[in-house]
């Protein structure tokens, strides 16, 4: 068994927003070893990507991380200096982002984009770094690297950015790359090569990968190990093929149900009724217990914990609790 | 299969007690966050309330004349002294007041109405309607107003107009040079907003050309017209008191704030009576300004990109 | 022999590309070229391709919210680009388009209940004083609370604006509904609750539906009949239980078999296509699709495939259909 690459430690990150106290990522906990898959799931506004904001620590204003750890390799990223925190950036934490279009630079050449930090981090020539450039570029599947290199971003088309904007990130050979919706705005086709690319590098690199989703379909194929978030908050944990087999939660169970599957037609698709509650006015209750159709009486009462049961599986419900039977 | 019973989240709990929020109303508590919009408004407001009830407490009248009481200083009877006539100077900068902030606020009116209703059409029929205005606007645009207006105003002397038609001529002269500006701006907008989906959502409700322009159109082109308004009203009062003071817009005995800075011209009232020219220019001043706060502050609380600038 | 209620029949639609010092046209984007298909009455038809196929347009200009460049499209024996203005507003009723992005498609400044019932008032199919009763019917219908009626668009959540723009359309009694990606933009577990509102509201008011999306586990869930579009060209059409259980076009198994899984124990065999979508300002000669094909073979790089039927009313364009 690997070590923990990044362990997240009760992380709380709040927006203050007009309306009140947005609580984006409300007291969460989990790990990624190292060479692993993490996904992350849940709908949008669950805080799966302020989770993922925090780690680099690029929560904009109005949200501000106020509470939690996140531990790197042993080390509390939040006690960092900011100079200390840059070096880690786009060193050993790479980020992709779901859309390429807006990610990349207009006016600079994809070249230019892809060498600046090969010559920032790891400090090399102008050749060198062109060199590795193209090299990168090849790796992640794109043909005419050399020419490539001198074109510019409206040139390319949005599953090529996205591969441009994975050779950014793998430039400085990092430990850890997070991507947050990497395929969200990708055509299907163009969504399966990326993955496949993800999957190719994540081998031979032995790079963890903390991936941001709200596609099922996509946390079966990549993950390792899967993390659902509900409102700010883990509702349940597990290794991919457990939480697929048996998934605990009824919030997880509903997801799984929810989505349409290909060659397995339904007349009716099962439905989770309501809406996601509104962030600003949560109490102390299960967030989830006005959509739920196994509500109890404590669950509109008290939070649950998130536990430990077999298998490594990990939920947060009174339905697995002695106090809820 | 008569009842839909399959809406699971039909919300069937009772009323929230939370009013409806118009997008006015969020515009509105934003504009109240700027301290210098307050400022401005409260301002406004001041200045409107002593111009058009100030006159009704002064002991004095517009036709009160007393020469030999002519150019006193500000004393104990006449609060800011008197001209050479001996009229009383805070009288005339209230009524002046009223002259400057009516021909503001009818300019404005005229050149808002011309100027988004020709945009509105310009932008919304394009083709050869839309070549038209444009041409007109350019046309409009590239001749300097101010040799214009100084041109107009010598042909209103020239034509001995009273001077009492002669503050509603500059009214509309001011407001029919102001509005190509607006017209372009919303144009602009309304060609933008014509490609968004829920303007195809009214084509394809068969909605009419009338409704898509006046109920779907215009509404949203309101915050740059209201923060327009606002600034042309302060550059209206502006332009007044510019062509007032050269003597070509509204001219004595009408009070305006302009004829009456240029007692400044007289080179023994500019140094030894400050009297006469200090209270009008003042009031020009504070107004515009505060004109200026409020736009400003319209145009911040209507604009989403700015508000994290606050 | 009943006549379908949408006959669309050879539909092309060029947007020009302008260049140089005069902007003359130079060439043309070439959306949709030559589309056929007809829809009967009760039916639903998906329609699935990648992003720049040309299937938002088809939709578009089958509704005439877009002027045709060819062929012609009847609504009921009605040539809907013939008509003129006055008539195809009276006509704009029977036809109707739910948009997929929920945010934009509604106006911020117009309330919810006016949103939904001014094309009503505006047709004068119900009187300025009846209209609240039917919006607050609608309303309920589409899973929406009657007191939301005063309401403005930003106070909704994603799925609840798709809601709104349902019953706006709804509330006309359309025949036929354009439906433009209209679960796209939602989660799933919103998304579940719209398509199921749209069977619902299918099945009661006996709708014809063209359902355009890009995602075919949706499209499996809605729709009777599938049709495959890529640039700009239908490359396959059948029958749902057809089309995924024997799909003869390699186009549409690589789409098939590119849709992930949510099931971790299968690791489907996938045909990963190679490169990019071409630009339909340039398609390929011969068969659009035989830069990506991996069974392309010399004939595809100079001759169009036709669009024919494979039996039992299967339409391929593939000069190998279903030999792979």
């Amino acid at each position: 068994m690997s070590n923990n690459l990044i362990e997240f430690r009760n992380l709380r990150t709040n927006f203050y927003t007009g309306s009140g106290v947005v609580k984006a990522v409300n007291d969460v906990s989990f790990s990624i070893r190292e060479g692993e898959t993490l996904c992350v799931v849940g709908e949008s506004g669950c805080g799966k990507s302020v989770t993922a904001m925090s780690l680099m620590r690029l929560v904009a204003t109005p949200g501000k991380i106020v509470g939690g750890e996140i531990l790197y390799k042993g080390e509390d990223l939040l006690k960092l200096k900011e100079r200390e925190m840059r070096y880690l950036r786009g060193n050993e934490i790479a980020m992709i982002f779901q859309d390429p279009m807006s990610s990349l630079n207009p006016v600079l050449t994809i070249g230019h984009q892809i060498a600046e930090p090969l010559r920032i981090h790891k400090k090399l020539s102008k050749q060198e770094a062109k060199k590795k450039s193209i090299e990168l570029i090849e790796l992640v599947g794109i043909p005419r690297a050399a020419k490539i290199y001198d074109s510019y971003p409206h040139e390319l088309s949005g599953g090529m950015r996205q591969r441009i904007m994975i050779a950014i990130a793998l430039s400085c050979d990092p430990k850890l790359l997070i991507a947050d919706e990497p395929t969200t705005a990708l055509d299907v086709t163009i969504q399966a090569q990326i993955l496949d690319l993800m999957r190719d590098i994540k081998k031979e690199f032995n790079t963890a990968i903390m991936m941001i989703t709200h596609d099922l379909g996509v946390v079966a194929e990549m993950a390792d190990h899967v993390v659902v978030m509900y409102a700010g908050k883990v509702i349940e944990e597990a290794p991919v093929h457990e939480l697929f087999n048996n998934p605990k939660h009824p919030y997880t169970q509903g997801l799984l149900k929810a989505k349409p599957v290909i060659s397995n037609r339904q007349d009716r698709l099962y439905t989770i009724p309501g809406q996601v509650p509104n962030p600003v006015e949560l109490g102390e209750n299960c967030y989830f217990n006005d959509r739920c159709e196994h509500c109890m009486e404590i669950c509109v009462q008290k939070q649950p914990d998130l536990n430990i049961y077999d298998n490594k599986h990990k939920a947060a419900c009174w339905l697995y609790e002695k106090e809820g039977k | 299969m008569s009842q839909v019973t399959a809406n699971p989240n039909v919300t069937t709990a009772a009323e929230p007690k939370v009013k409806s929020a118009s997008p006015w109303v969020l515009a509105f508590r934003q504009v109240r966050q700027s301290k210098l919009a307050i400022f401005g408004i409260v301002m406004l407001l001041l200045m409107f309330l002593i111009c058009f009830f100030g006159p009704f407490f002064s002991p004095y009248t517009i036709d009160t004349l007393n020469i030999r009481n002519g150019n006193k200083a500000p004393s104990a009877a006449h609060w800011l002294g008197t001209d050479n006539l001996g009229r009383d100077i805070l009288l005339r900068v209230m009524l002046a007041g009223r002259i400057s902030l009516l021909v503001g606020f009818v300019a404005m009116m005229v050149s808002v109405s011309i100027g988004s209703l020709l945009g509105a059409i310009a932008g919304f029929y394009r083709g050869w309607v839309d070549t038209i205005i444009m041409r007109i606007i350019d046309i409009m645009m590239s001749i300097p107003s101010l040799p214009l207006l100084i041109i107009l105003g010598s042909i209103l002397s020239d034509w001995k107009i009273p001077p009492s038609e002669r503050i509603y001529i500059v009214m509309f002269m001011l407001g029919i040079l102001s509005w190509p500006g607006l017209a372009r701006l919303v144009r602009g907008q309304i060609l933008s907003l014509r490609e968004q989906e829920f303007m195809q959502a009214a084509e394809s409700l068969g909605l009419r050309d009338s409704k898509k322009i006046f109920r779907h159109l215009l509404p949203n082109t309101i915050p740059i017209i209201i923060v327009n308004a606002t600034l042309a009203v302060g550059g209206a009062i502006l332009m007044e008191s510019v062509l007032s003071y050269l003597g070509l817009g509204v001219v004595p005995p009408t009070p305006s704030w302009g004829n009456m800075i240029s007692a400044a011209n007289n080179l023994i009232d500019f140094q030894k009576r400050p009297w006469l020219w200090i209270p009008p220019g003042v009031c020009v001043f504070i107004t515009v300004m505060s004109f200026n706060f409020v736009g400003d502050a319209l145009r911040d609380a209507f604009d989403p990109k700015s508000k994290s600038k606050r | 022999m009943t006549q379908p209620l949408i006959e669309v029949k050879d539909l092309k639609k060029y947007f020009p590309i302008t260049g140089g010092v005069f902007q003359r046209t130079v060439g043309h984007v070439k959306a949709v070229d030559g589309v056929s298909f007809s829809l009967n009455k009760g039916e639903a038809l998906g329609l699935v391709g990648e992003s720049g196929c040309g299937k938002s347009t088809t939709g578009r200009t089958v509704l005439r919210l877009l002027e045709k460049s060819g062929g012609s499209v009847h609504f009921k024996g009605t040539d809907l680009h013939s008509l003129n203005k006055k008539d195809l507003r009276a006509m704009r009723p029977k036809i109707q388009l739910v948009f997929q992005d929920p945010y934009s498609s509604l106006n911020p400044r117009i309330k919810v209940g006016e949103a939904i019932g001014e094309a009503l008032v505006d047709h004068g199919i119900v009187s300025r004083s009846e209209v609240r009763d039917r919006v607050k019917e609608i309303l309920s219908i589409c899973g929406l609370a009657p007191y939301h009626i005063d309401r403005y668009p930003h106070e909704f959540s994603g799925g609840q604006r798709q809601r709104i723009g349902i019953a706006r359309s709804l509330i006309l009694k359309p025949e036929f509904m354009v439906l433009d990606e209209p679960v796209s933009a939602l989660d799933v577990s919103i998304q579940a609750q719209i398509i199921n509102l749209l069977t619902d509201l299918q099945e009661q008011n006996d709708l014809t539906y063209l359902f355009i999306s890009h995602d075919l586990s949706v499209v499996e869930h809605l729709c009777n009949r599938v049709g495959v579009m890529y640039l700009g060209s239908m490359v396959e059409m059948a029958s749902r239980d057809e089309l995924f259980s024997n799909p003869l076009h390699p186009y549409t198994k690589a789409l098939l078999s590119a849709v992930p899984v949510p099931d971790p124990t299968k690791k489907p065999e996938r045909i990963v296509l190679q490169g990019d979508i071409p630009s339909p300002a340039n398609p390929p000669s011969g068969c659009k699709f035989h830069t990506r094909c991996p069974f392309a073979k010399d004939i595809c790089k100079q001759q169009i495939p036709e669009y024919k039927d494979a039996g039992s009313n299967h339409y391929v364009a593939c000069h190998f259909a279903g030999e792979f």
